[in-house]
């Protein structure tokens, strides 16, 4: 769901800026070149009316026809001058913003890429997604949009002034209240409904999932007969998104007519004034008419960067949710004097290991010991939030534990270089996810030399060769993100054949059989046994049969081992097994 | 939920007053709607009758309407006039400042020929056009009245511009709310049947994502068009009737900027659609990699992925530049273009002035009337946009309102005073579709109080047979009683009261446990409720929650597992106190110790009630009073345990299968 909740939280826009600064830093001599540009544009567009007012006073009022053509001519030159610096502004600033957001990116993914499981679980996959991708979007576009309009408003509102000044200075007077007036009413009418949009969005959020509950419910609500019920809720709803909806029109019905009224209003000062400056002779009436131009020319971009700085809140909720990720430190760093193991057998042990979230009450798991020793089959069985999951993410030093340490042939995890650790391990996660390419290439993600055979040898183990043969392609066929074009059940048998062709010295099963029916199941489990006979294996699950032949098996509960054993002795003296038993299995069949 | 629609939504409505500002097409990167260059536009199938329909729509508000109209000319007509005046008022002062510097007594005809003596053709050129008062300085009095005018046409177009945007927008938000309104109920309408023809994001973006979409447009469209066209309009014509060359210099502009505006645009399209590959690319890559965050780590791919995000990064940079680049020179484009006709208008304009044909107070409106020119035609450009996309989404919604309704409830429906819970199935024959029929000739008779449990492999029809009791879908022959009623004969109301569900997917809305619980019985007390929730295990864990019964339930609910939200749906059904019970049995993954609690709950529910369970658990099935198997929609086989297994049929055959492979 990449809707932008973000819009909820508040922020003082100071993670905006850092991240701008230093990621602008690198591009500055871009960003000179920006500002160059539109500083010459902007000076070029107010030149424009000076020299109008040129051919009025010097050609008109004289009546000098050749004057008025050689003035045109060089307005000609300025326009064209003008064009150029904008088109070298746009060029710039677009190189400048795609660089902001191509660095932010980069720097992003890499930092993910260190994260442990426990950093990733912290924002959560989704978020992190859209944190990569729209919330930099959001910040890219602001530099674009900053670049060519935010920053080309207060060049033309400066320059103009100044120019104003130049001319005559009384009636820039009224540019120094009318700019301001500007800003003021503008800014009032912006931060009364910028909130009234957030809310806007939050009701809307809200007339969305009312209805996404009784298209999903559909059956539910019909059942129980409470389409009357639905129907007020929507109502309510509905009437909630209307009521803000009329409110915030009726504040957008005043932006621009109070836009106009403050242009016009001064566009009238500027010749009330004007007539008794040049009454007294002090002004000429052309430089009145030039006055005019640029008071709009002023106001337009005053108009225009205040619209683009509508931006600026939703950039800075975007900024703050970025550089969350970018200054969080992993919690899993690799040590810089690592120690190699010296049997290569896959021992592994828990040494008064605790595991916690920060901030959380009760430990995942609490001074857990207990050893498996290598080549043998140990079975974690547990409730749902057991901690059987964070078990496996130890193994796999996918996170640390909070105290004690979890060893591997007799040395430290911590003390392990990642990448020796991470060819001794073969995991299959819960969730059976295969990358996009050919299933050869997904067989391959571990260990890229393996030959045909071997990815052959590993299919057959896993129970996938049948539907691969099947495949026209056959290892060749394709596989699209996620895997979805498989089946779940063929997902875990080619994800199991996958960590099976890098062939580790510990295998781990994380809940992965779940989708395979009962048969396919006992003959993998056949297969692991007669072909990996040497191979440490951990299988972590909630089926009873597919475990209950294991050398040992660990019950968790809350966090803690409840029992160790194999099938027999946990069922003559373990209650919490006993009772898992007894829910999947009548009682003959347990015997 | 897609990721991109609702953050569209808000994009265009953050943005929405830059349509007006006639900014550059906001198209930025990733792409978003409104943005007028490059963006795949949405076609409708039927843009005509469709935008007849939608306006159609708006005919409750035609006074309304016809009001905003008026408002809206006035509002034009005014902020139009106000540079004409602004024009006569700098005359007044031009004419002062020459008249002061002529000497006071003479006519304007004794200068005019004084002048051309002298040779000062041009001078006298220019004086003959001027309305001259030699040897008088600015007439203040004139002045001071012409700017109160020119004041009061501002206020007006202040005020009516204001009353038009407001009563605009009470139109169309109350046209929106009854569009929301129409559709939720036509929700309840539909058939069954329709929800499964059509994919459930399919319909939800509709009611969402398109309802939304018809709302931005129309409000925008409704009122810039309105303005921009009656803008054009009147420019035109004070520009026709000052100057028609000037007229024509100015309209050179729009087919000028037209043929350049497209010219870039063709390139820039190009462009986006390559940045949008690039940025899929990009995402997709992104997805893959932090969704399979600890399998790239374990298997040792880190170094691989971020080469190849560091290839797709810069080949995404690459792109987005050119596409912004180049759909960023539309703007200064229009602009240089603007500014050919602003110097064309000074030096022609000039010369006019200088031989006396125009006034310079004309020239000073004819520019700013040649700044107003360009802007709303901008906008009526991207307006069309945005109204062939708002008319595409009005066109689904129609489409929605215009489905097939499911049958009316008869006038006189027939109740049954008695609520023992009997149910016969009489010769029901049924399919999804009228040609391949389901069920053929399904003969069923069941007892008050029996457990009838259906077993069968997937797809066999166990769920059919669930959905014809409930009456969501409509029997192509036979009938069924209950309590000695057909059904079809029976409002669906009176019918469904009678019956309580449990589903395997546990639908749960947003809202507390205690409204969740009481879902099916509103009026139940807070006993009652208790009640319910202790028969069915849901009070103890309900308990140790920090909010108990006010505990709110929704999508990220991480304090409540599945299988407790599976108690939850039994406790709702259980308040609910119906006569016949319809339970799916969850294989999901609920964890094993409170899938003991789920069958503890599911038996005390059916207690003394005619149950149908869709059966998975062997120890359900063997305490039904009667067990029917079903095969490709059909009964292959019906009777108790013990006898089935006697008969050594398909029963006896599946039950072996799921026994030897759990003893493996």
């Amino acid at each position: 769901m990449g809707r932008v909740s973000s819009c909820k939280s508040h922020t003082r826009g100071v993670n905006l800026w850092r991240i701008l600064i230093h990621y602008l830093k690198p591009h500055w001599a871009l960003l000179v070149a920006v500002m160059v540009f539109q500083f010459a544009q902007s000076m070029a567009s107010l030149a424009l009316p000076t020299l109008n007012a040129d051919i009025i006073n010097k050609g008109v009022a004289a009546g000098d026809t050749g004057y008025i053509l050689g003035t045109g001519g060089l307005m000609l030159l300025i326009s064209v001058g003008q064009v150029a610096g904008s088109i070298f502004a746009t060029y710039f600033g677009s190189r400048l913003a795609m660089s902001v957001g191509r660095d932010i990116r980069g720097e992003f993914f890499a930092k993910v890429g260190k994260f442990s499981e426990r950093d990733v679980a912290v924002f959560g996959t989704p978020s992190l997604i859209t944190r990569s991708t729209n919330d930099v979007l959001q910040i890219q576009m602001l530099v674009l949009m900053g670049s060519t309009m935010l920053l080309s408003a207060p060049i033309l509102a400066v320059g103009g002034v100044i120019t104003a000044l130049g001319l005559d200075f009384n009636l820039s007077i009224i540019m120094a209240v009318s700019v301001p007036v500007l800003l003021v009413v503008i800014g009032f009418l912006l931060s009364r409904m910028i909130p009234l949009f957030r809310l806007m969005q939050e009701r809307i959020d809200r007339i969305n999932q009312v209805l996404r509950e009784q298209l999903t419910g559909v059956r539910v609500v019909r059942a129980f007969v409470r389409e009357k019920t639905e129907t007020a809720r929507f109502d309510e709803a509905n009437a909630q998104v209307t009521e803000t909806a009329l409110k915030s029109g009726r504040l957008m019905a005043f932006m621009f007519p109070t836009v106009l009224i403050v242009l016009n209003m001064s566009s009238i000062a500027v010749l009330w004034l004007g007539s008794y400056r040049v009454d007294s002779g002090a002004m000429q009436i052309g430089t009145v008419m030039a006055f005019l131009q640029y008071l709009m020319q002023i106001l337009m971009a005053v108009m225009m960067s205040m619209f683009m700085a509508m931006m600026i809140p939703r950039a800075a909720v975007c900024a703050d949710r970025v550089s969350a990720v970018l200054h969080t430190e992993p919690s899993v760093v690799a040590t810089t004097t690592p120690i190699s193991t010296k049997s290569k057998a896959g021992d592994i042990e828990f040494d008064d290991v605790t595991f916690a979230y920060p901030g959380a009450e009760k430990p995942v798991l609490a001074k857990l010991n207990f050893a498996i020793k290598a080549g043998t089959t140990t079975a974690i069985i547990g409730p749902t939030g057991s901690g059987k999951t964070t078990m496996v993410n130890l193994i796999a030093r996918l996170v640390d534990p909070t105290e004690g340490k979890v060893l591997i042939d007799g040395v430290a995890l911590g003390d392990l270089d990642m990448d020796e650790l991470w060819t001794k391990i073969g995991l299959i996660p819960q969730k059976a996810y295969l990358f996009t390419g050919t299933v050869a290439e997904t067989l391959r993600y571990g260990r890229e030399t393996a030959s045909d055979e071997e990815l052959w040898k590993a299919l057959e183990i896993a129970q996938a060769k049948d539907f691969i043969e099947a495949l026209p392609e056959g290892l060749a066929a394709p596989v699209v993100q996620g895997g979805t074009n498989f089946s779940g059940g063929q997902r875990q048998r080619l994800a199991i054949a996958r960590a099976l062709v890098k062939q580790p010295e510990v295998l781990i099963f994380d809940d992965s059989f779940s989708a395979l029916d009962l048969t396919t199941d006992a003959k993998l489990r056949q297969a692991l046994a007669r072909e990996l006979p040497n191979t440490t294996k951990i299988i972590v699950g909630q089926r009873v049969a597919s475990i209950k032949h294991a050398d040992q098996i660990v019950v968790c509960q809350d966090g803690q081992i409840s029992g160790l054993g194999t099938h027999a002795q946990l069922l003559a003296n373990n209650a919490i097994y006993q009772e898992i038993v007894a829910s999947q299995m009548t009682a003959e069949e347990a015997a | 939920m897609s990721n991109a629609a609702p953050q569209k939504k808000s994009a265009a409505r953050m943005t929405a007053p830059s349509g007006a500002m006639g900014g550059r097409p906001a198209g930025g990167m990733g792409g978003r709607p409104g943005a007028g260059i490059g963006m795949p536009t949405e076609k409708s199938l039927n843009f005509g009758p469709s935008a007849k329909r939608l306006l159609g729509r708006l005919r409750p508000e035609r006074s309304r309407l016809v009001l905003v109209i008026i408002l809206a000319v006035a509002s034009v007509t005014l902020s139009v006039l106000g540079p004409w005046m602004l024009g006569k008022a700098t005359n007044v002062i031009f004419n002062g400042a020459i008249s002061a510097k002529l000497p006071a007594g003479v006519s304007k005809d004794q200068v005019i020929a004084g002048l051309k003596m002298q040779g000062k053709n041009q001078l006298a050129d220019l004086l003959k056009g001027m309305d001259l008062n030699p040897g008088h300085g600015i007439d203040f009095n004139a002045l001071s009245q012409l700017l109160l005018i020119v004041i009061a046409i501002y206020l007006g177009a202040f005020l009516f511009g204001i009353l038009q945007a407001r009563i605009l927008n009470v139109s169309v938000q109350n046209t929106i709310f009854k569009l929301r309104r129409e559709t939720e109920a036509k929700l309840h309408r539909l058939p069954l049947s329709y929800f499964d023809t059509i994919q459930r994001g399919e319909l939800l973006s509709r009611v969402t994502n398109d309802i939304d979409n018809v709302s931005q447009s129309l409000q925008q469209t409704l009122s810039q068009v309105l303005v921009s066209l009656l803008t054009v309009i009147g420019v035109l014509v004070m520009m026709f009737s000052i100057s028609p060359v000037l007229a024509l210099i100015a309209l050179i502009s729009i087919p000028a900027s037209l043929v350049l505006t497209s010219l870039i645009a063709k390139r820039s399209q190009k462009l986006f659609v390559n940045q949008w590959a690039k940025t899929g690319q990009l995402n997709a890559h992104i997805e893959e990699s932090f969704t399979g965050h600890a399998l790239v780590k374990v298997f040792g791919r880190s170094k691989a992925v971020e080469a190849k995000f560091a290839e797709l990064n810069g080949e995404l940079y690459k792109s987005s530049f050119g596409a912004q680049f180049v759909s960023g020179i539309i703007m200064p484009s229009m602009n240089f273009i603007g500014n050919l006709v602003y110097v064309g208008i000074a030096v022609i304009g000039g010369l006019f002035v200088a031989n006396g044909t125009l006034s310079l107070g004309a020239i000073q409106s004819f520019i700013q009337y040649s700044r107003q020119f360009n802007q709303p035609l901008a906008q009526l450009g991207s307006m069309a946009n945005l109204l062939q996309s708002g008319v595409a989404s009005a066109e689904r919604v129609f489409e929605l309102l215009d489905a097939d309704e499911q049958s009316a409830d008869p006038v006189d429906a027939a109740s049954s005073t008695q609520r023992t819970g009997t149910l016969t199935f009489e010769n029901v024959q049924f399919g999804y579709n009228p040609e391949s029929k389901l069920i053929s000739n399904l003969n069923l008779s069941v007892k008050p109080g029996q457990t009838i449990a259906i077993v069968g492999p997937t797809g066999a029809g166990k769920t059919t047979l669930v959905n014809l009791i409930l009456r969501f879908y409509e029997l192509n022959g036979g009938r069924i009683t209950l309590d000695g009623v057909d059904i079809a004969k029976m409002t669906r109301d009176d019918l469904r009261s009678r019956i309580g569900m449990v589903l395997q997917d546990t639908w749960l809305f947003k809202g507390t446990i205690r409204d969740n619980i009481a879902y099916g019985n509103p009026d139940a007390s807070e006993e009652q409720i208790i009640e319910a929730a202790k028969a069915t295990y849901v009070d103890r864990f309900v308990r140790t929650l920090p909010l108990g019964y006010d505990t709110i339930l929704d999508d990220e609910a991480s304090n409540v597992s599945a299988g407790e939200k599976q108690l939850l749906t039994i406790a709702r059904a259980f308040l609910s106190r119906p006569t016949v019970l319809i339970l799916d049995e969850a294989t999901s993954s609920v964890d094993t110790r409170t899938e003991v609690l789920v069958q503890r709950a599911m038996a005390a529910l059916r207690k003394d009630r005619t149950s149908f369970v869709i059966a998975h658990r062997l120890s359900t099935i063997r305490d039904a009073d009667l067990i029917l198997v079903m095969e490709h929609g059909d009964i292959v086989e019906q009777g108790s345990h013990d006898q089935l297994i006697k008969q050594d049929g398909p029963y006896a055959a599946l039950y072996r299968s799921q026994f030897e492979a759990t003893d493996a």
